[in-house]
C-alpha cells in the first residue's frame, strides 16, 4: 500500500484510479461478482430494458422542460409566437408550454420526445409485466421484485396523468375535472379530499403547482428508488432462463456482462432513444396548441386520456348510473365510485398479490429459475389472457364515441356491447386460451413421440402415401419434456386412522378446489414418457 | 421447503422438493431418451473463421459511428439554419415544422447509429460462446441463521426491550403520535367544504348574459331550436375567480314550445318556453355541449350522458346519476331575462353530502 516501496513499477493510470476507488469503495470485490455476470439471451428480456431506457429518456428531457415550464395558474394574456392564440387569456402554465413549442428552438422536439417516451415507458412496462406473468418469472424468489415492478407501473400511470395535466390545455383540464368528479364520489370524505387537493373549489389556483411537485419530484423520486431496487434484485437473483439443453434450475447460461451485455444493453439504449427521436420528428403527439387553454365551460368532442388511462375511462362510461340517496340525506354515487374507487384499486391489488395467490393455491414454495412455457401452465396463461381481454374491452369502452362515429354505429349499442363484454369476454377468452394451451401440449406430445412432420410425402410399394416424420434431436426432446406436471393438492382423507371425522378448515377446502382448477383433470395433457417413446421407436412403421 | 402450521392438512407430496430437471439423474440417452444432453457445442460465426468477414464487420461498425457523427453535425447545422417558424411540406406527413423535423431526424440517426454500431459489434465480433454460471441458494445456511438469531436475542436482551415494558410502550406511543403533527399540517391544503358546492353566482335578479357577446339576453334573442350559453351578469373573463365561478354557473338556454314541455315544474320555471339548465354534467362535471333540436336532447361529449331538456333534463342514457339542475327564470321590467334565485340543488357531480 505504501508508495515508497512500490516505486519500481508504476501501474497504468486506469488501474491507479481503480486502486484509489477500491481503497474507499471496495470496487474490486463488487466487480469480481458482477463484471462477468452471465445474462441469458431472449428477445423478450429486452422489454424491461425498453422500460428502463425510456425512463432515463423521460428524466433527461423532463429536466430540460422544467427549465422553461412555469407551473402557475396565474392568468396572463398570450403574446408569444403562436398567432392563433394572440391575446387569449390563459394560465402561465399553458402560456409557457406554448413558448416551449413555438419560441424555444428544439423545445417542441424535447416535449414530443418526453411524451412519446412516457407512452412507450408505460407500454413497455405493461408488456414486460405480461412476459413475466406468462412465463412464471414472478415465482419465488422474485415475488418482491414483481411488487416493485407493479408499483413502478402504478406510479408510472399517476406520473403520466399528473404530467399531461400540467400544460393546462383544454383536453388535460377536462381530465382533471373528471378526476375531481371521481374524488367527489368517494363516500363521506370525498368533498374534503377534493377541497384539499384543489385548495378549494375546482379548479382553483393550486392544482397545477401541486401536480408539478408530484410530477417532477415526489413520484419520480419514489420511482427512481424502486427502479434501483428492481435492478439490484435482478442482479442478485440472476436472470431467469427459458428451458433448454444444459439449462438447469441451478445454473444460468448466457453471455457475460462485460463485454457482450455492456455493448448490447448500452447500444440498445441508443436504439430506443433514436427511435423515439425519429418518432417525435414524424408524428405529433398531444398538440396542446390545437384546442386552446382550459376553461371550465368548454370541452371538445372525442376527448380521450392517454392510452394507459383509457381503461378507467371505459369503466366509467360503461357503468350504469347508480346513484342513491340514503336516509339522512347522504348521496351514494355508485355510478362513479364503483368503477374508480372500488374496481380500479381491487384490480390493482389482485395484480400485486397474484404471485402469492398462485403459490398458495399450488402449494409451491420452491425457487424457480427456469421459465414456464406459457402452454405448460394453461390455467395461469388463461387467467392472463382473460385479464388482457378484459382490459382491452375497457379500452374499447373508453373510446365508445370514437367507435360509434368511425363505424357509424349507435353509441348506445356500443356501450351495451361493452357492458356485456365486460363479463362475457374474459370468460370466453379464459376457456379458449386454456383449450389452445392444451392443444399445443398435445402437439408437443405428438412431436416428441412421432417426430416432426418433414413435409416429404413418400409412396409405399403397395401404393399408400405417407408423410415422413423426422425424429427430434436430443435437445428438442429434452426441451419439450423437461417441465413438471404437478398433481393438485388434496385435503387428505375425511376420516383419520381412528375412524374419527377430521375437521378440514374451509380455507383448505377452497385451496384444494382451486388447486384442482390449476393442476387437476383437464388442465394438462400428460407429457410423453420415456417408456411410450421407446415403445413407439421400437415398433417401426405402425404409424 | 418450509411449512407453516396451517398448511399441515394439505399434503404437499405432489411436488418434488426441487423444480423440474426431472431427468437430472439420467446418465445415458439409452436409459432415458429425454435426458438433458447439456449445452450444445458452440457454432462458429463467419467472423470467427474468416478474418475478411471480421474486417467487413469492423468497417460496417465504424461506418455507423461515422454516420452518427455526421448526424450530430447535421443537428447543430439544422439548429442554426432553420428558423423556428418555418413550415415545410413533407410527404406523407403533411405540413411540419422544418426545425422540429430536421432536429428530430438528425438526433434520431445520431443516436440510432451508435446503438446499431454497438449491437453489431457485440453480435459479430465479441465472443458469442455461451457460459454457464452456478446459482447459489438465496436462503442462508442453518449455522448462519442460528448465529443471526442468537445475535438478535443477545441484542434484544441487552436493550431490555422486552423486560422494560414501560419504556417500550411509551416509546410506541410517542412514535405513533409524532406523525400526527404532519397530518395536522395538511389542514391548510384547502378550506372545508361547508356549503360551497351548494351555491353558485346565480341569485334573484341576476341577468342572463350571453357568453359570446357579453350582452344581457332578452326572450326574443332565443329562437326555437337554438342553444345559447349564458353566464351571470357581473362575471368577467378576467375575474380572479372566473374559472371557479363559471365551473358552477355555466348555463344553457333553449326555447321549447310550451306544449312540448312534459315536466310541470320545468314549465313553471320557464319563461314562454325558454328554459335554463346548468351546463355542468351531473356525472363528473364536463360542460354539456351537444344539442339535438328535434328531440331537445343534450349530450355530454365526455361520457355521453344524455338528458331530455323537454322533460326536466331527465337522464335518458349514460352514466349520469341525476337530471341537470334547472334555473328558475323570468323577465325583469326592462325586458331582460333574469334568474329568480340560485339553483335549487347543487350543480355538477354528486357528492356524499348532496342529499
Amino acid at each position: 500500500m505504501s508508495t515508497a516501496t512500490d516505486n519500481r513499477r508504476k501501474a497504468p493510470a486506469g488501474e491507479r484510479v481503480a486502486d484509489w476507488a477500491d481503497g474507499r469503495l471496495g470496487i474490486y470485490s463488487l466487480a469480481k461478482a458482477n463484471m462477468r455476470k452471465i445474462f441469458p439471451d431472449h428477445w423478450s428480456f429486452m422489454l424491461g430494458e425498453v422500460a428502463l431506457y425510456s425512463f432515463i429518456i423521460i428524466i433527461l428531457t423532463g429536466v430540460y422542460l422544467t427549465l422553461f415550464f412555469v407551473p402557475s395558474m396565474a392568468e396572463v394574456e398570450y403574446h408569444g409566437a403562436y398567432v392563433p392564440m394572440q391575446g387569449v387569456r390563459m394560465s402561465e402554465a399553458y402560456a409557457s408550454t406554448l413558448d416551449i413549442n413555438f419560441d424555444v428552438r428544439g423545445g417542441l422536439l424535447i416535449r414530443q420526445i418526453h411524451h412519446w417516451a412516457a407512452l412507450i415507458f408505460l407500454a413497455s412496462m405493461f408488456v414486460h409485466m405480461m412476459r413475466v406473468f406468462f412465463t412464471g418469472a414472478f415465482r419465488k424468489p422474485r415475488e418482491i421484485n414483481w411488487l416493485f415492478g407493479f408499483l413502478l407501473f402504478v406510479l408510472g400511470m399517476f406520473t403520466g396523468f399528473t404530467g399531461y395535466s400540467l400544460p393546462d390545455d383544454l383536453l388535460s383540464g377536462t381530465g382533471v375535472r373528471f378526476m375531481e368528479g371521481a374524488i367527489l364520489s368517494v363516500p363521506i370524505v370525498g368533498t374534503y379530499m377534493a377541497m384539499f387537493l384543489f385548495g378549494g373549489e375546482f379548479p382553483g389556483h393550486d392544482v397545477i403547482p401541486r401536480f408539478f411537485a408530484a410530477h417532477v419530484l415526489l413520484l419520480p423520486g419514489i420511482m427512481l428508488g424502486l427502479l434501483v431496487a428492481h435492478l439490484i434484485l435482478v442482479f442478485y437473483h440472476k436472470h431467469t432462463q427459458f428451458p433448454g439443453p444444459g439449462k438447469t434450475n441451478k445454473n444460468v447460461v448466457g453471455m457475460p456482462l462485460l463485454p457482450v451485455y455492456m455493448a448490447k444493453a448500452g447500444g440498445f439504449f441508443f436504439l430506443v432513444f433514436g427511435v423515439i427521436a425519429v418518432l417525435s420528428a414524424l408524428f405529433t403527439i398531444n398538440p396542446i396548441w390545437a384546442l386552446g387553454p382550459y376553461r371550465a365551460d368548454q370541452v371538445s368532442t372525442g376527448a380521450q386520456p392517454d392510452w394507459y388511462m383509457g381503461f378507467s375511462e371505459g369503466l366509467i362510461r360503461a357503468m350504469p348510473a347508480w346513484e342513491f340517496v340514503l336516509p339522512g340525506g347522504y348521496t351514494l354515487n355508485l355510478g362513479v365510485a364503483i368503477p374508480l374507487v372500488v374496481v380500479f384499486p381491487l384490480v390493482l391489488t389482485v395484480i400485486a398479490v397474484y404471485p402469492f395467490i398462485e403459490s398458495w393455491v399450488t402449494g409451491d414454495k420452491r425457487e424457480h429459475h427456469i421459465l414456464d412455457r406459457p402452454r405448460n401452465a394453461p390455467t395461469r396463461t388463461a387467467i392472463g389472457a382473460a385479464w388482457i381481454s378484459w382490459y382491452l374491452v375497457m379500452l374499447l369502452g373508453g373510446g365508445n364515441d370514437i367507435f360509434a362515429i368511425h363505424f357509424d354505429m349507435s353509441i348506445n349499442a356500443v356501450t351495451w356491447f361493452v357492458r356485456i363484454a365486460f363479463f362475457a369476454v374474459p370468460v370466453l377468452v379464459f376457456i379458449v386460451t386454456k383449450r389452445i394451451c392444451l392443444g399445443l401440449q398435445r402437439r408437443d406430445r405428438d412431436k416428441v413421440l412421432h417426430g416432426r412432420e418433414a413435409g416429404i410425402i413418400k409412396r409405399l410399394p403397395h401404393g399408400e402415401f405417407v408423410e415422413v416424420h423426422e425424429p427430434l434431436s436430443q435437445e428438442q426432446l429434452y426441451t419439450l419434456t423437461q417441465h413438471e406436471q404437478p398433481k393438485p393438492l388434496e385435503t387428505g382423507p375425511e376420516v383419520d386412522e381412528n375412524g374419527v371425522r377430521r375437521k378440514v378448515p374451509r380455507t383448505q377446502k377452497l385451496r384444494a378446489r382451486l388447486s384442482r382448477g390449476w393442476y387437476g383433470e383437464g388442465t394438462q395433457i400428460p407429457k410423453a414418457t420415456p417408456e411410450e417413446f421407446k415403445e413407439i421407436q421400437s415398433g417401426h412403421g405402425h404409424h | 421447503m418450509s411449512q407453516t402450521g396451517s398448511n399441515k392438512d394439505v399434503s404437499q407430496e405432489s411436488l418434488p422438493s426441487e423444480q423440474a430437471t426431472a431427468h437430472d439423474g439420467a446418465v445415458t440417452t439409452a436409459d432415458n431418451p429425454f435426458a438433458d444432453p447439456g449445452l450444445p457445442p458452440h457454432q462458429h460465426r463467419v467472423q470467427d473463421i474468416d478474418e475478411r468477414a471480421a474486417k467487413r464487420s469492423e468497417r460496417t461498425i465504424a461506418l455507423l459511428f461515422v454516420v452518427s457523427m455526421l448526424a450530430t453535425i447535421g443537428f447543430i447545422a439544422s439548429y442554426v439554419i432553420f428558423p423556428i417558424d418555418k413550415i415545410v411540406y413533407v410527404f406523407p406527413f403533411g405540413h411540419v415544422s422544418a426545425l422540429n423535423f430536421a432536429l428530430g431526424l438528425t438526433l434520431g440517426v445520431a443516436l440510432f447509429c451508435i446503438g446499431a454500431g454497438a449491437v453489431h459489434w457485440a453480435r459479430t465480433l465479441m465472443s458469442d460462446v455461451e457460459v454457464a454460471d452456478d446459482r447459489h441458494p438465496i436462503a442462508a445456511e442453518p449455522e448462519v441463521k442460528a448465529k443471526v438469531l442468537a445475535d438478535f436475542r443477545q441484542g434484544a436482551a441487552e436493550s431490555g426491550f422486552g423486560r422494560r415494558k414501560l419504556i417500550r410502550n411509551t416509546m410506541f406511543g410517542a412514535m405513533a403520535m409524532v406523525p400526527l403533527s404532519g397530518v395536522v399540517l395538511l389542514r391548510d391544503l384547502g378550506p372545508l367544504p361547508e356549503d360551497k358546492l351548494r351555491h353558485t353566482l346565480w341569485g334573484k335578479g341576476k341577468l342572463l348574459v350571453n357568453q359570446n357577446t357579453n350582452e344581457p339576453l332578452r326572450p326574443e334573442d332565443i329562437p326555437v331550436g337554438s342553444l345559447t350559453f349564458a353566464k351571470p351578469d357581473g362575471l368577467a373573463d378576467d375575474d380572479h375567480d372566473f374559472q371557479k365561478e363559471i365551473a358552477k354557473a355555466a348555463l344553457m338556454i333553449v326555447r321549447i314550445e310550451p306544449e312540448d314541455i312534459k315536466d310541470k315544474r320545468e314549465l313553471d320555471w320557464s319563461h314562454e318556453g325558454i328554459v335554463a339548465y346548468s351546463r355542468i354534467c351531473t356525472h363528473v362535471g364536463c360542460p354539456v355541449t351537444l344539442y339535438e333540436q328535434s328531440t331537445h336532447h343534450v349530450l355530454c361529449p365526455c361520457h355521453q350522458s344524455t338528458f331530455d331538456l323537454s322533460d326536466g333534463a331527465r337522464v335518458i342514457f349514460g352514466p349520469a346519476g341525476h337530471p341537470l339542475p334547472q334555473l328558475r327564470i323570468g323577465v325583469n321590467e326592462d325586458g331582460y331575462l333574469e334568474a329568480l334565485g340560485d339553483f335549487a340543488e347543487p350543480v355538477g357531480p354528486s357528492f356524499w353530502e348532496r342529499g
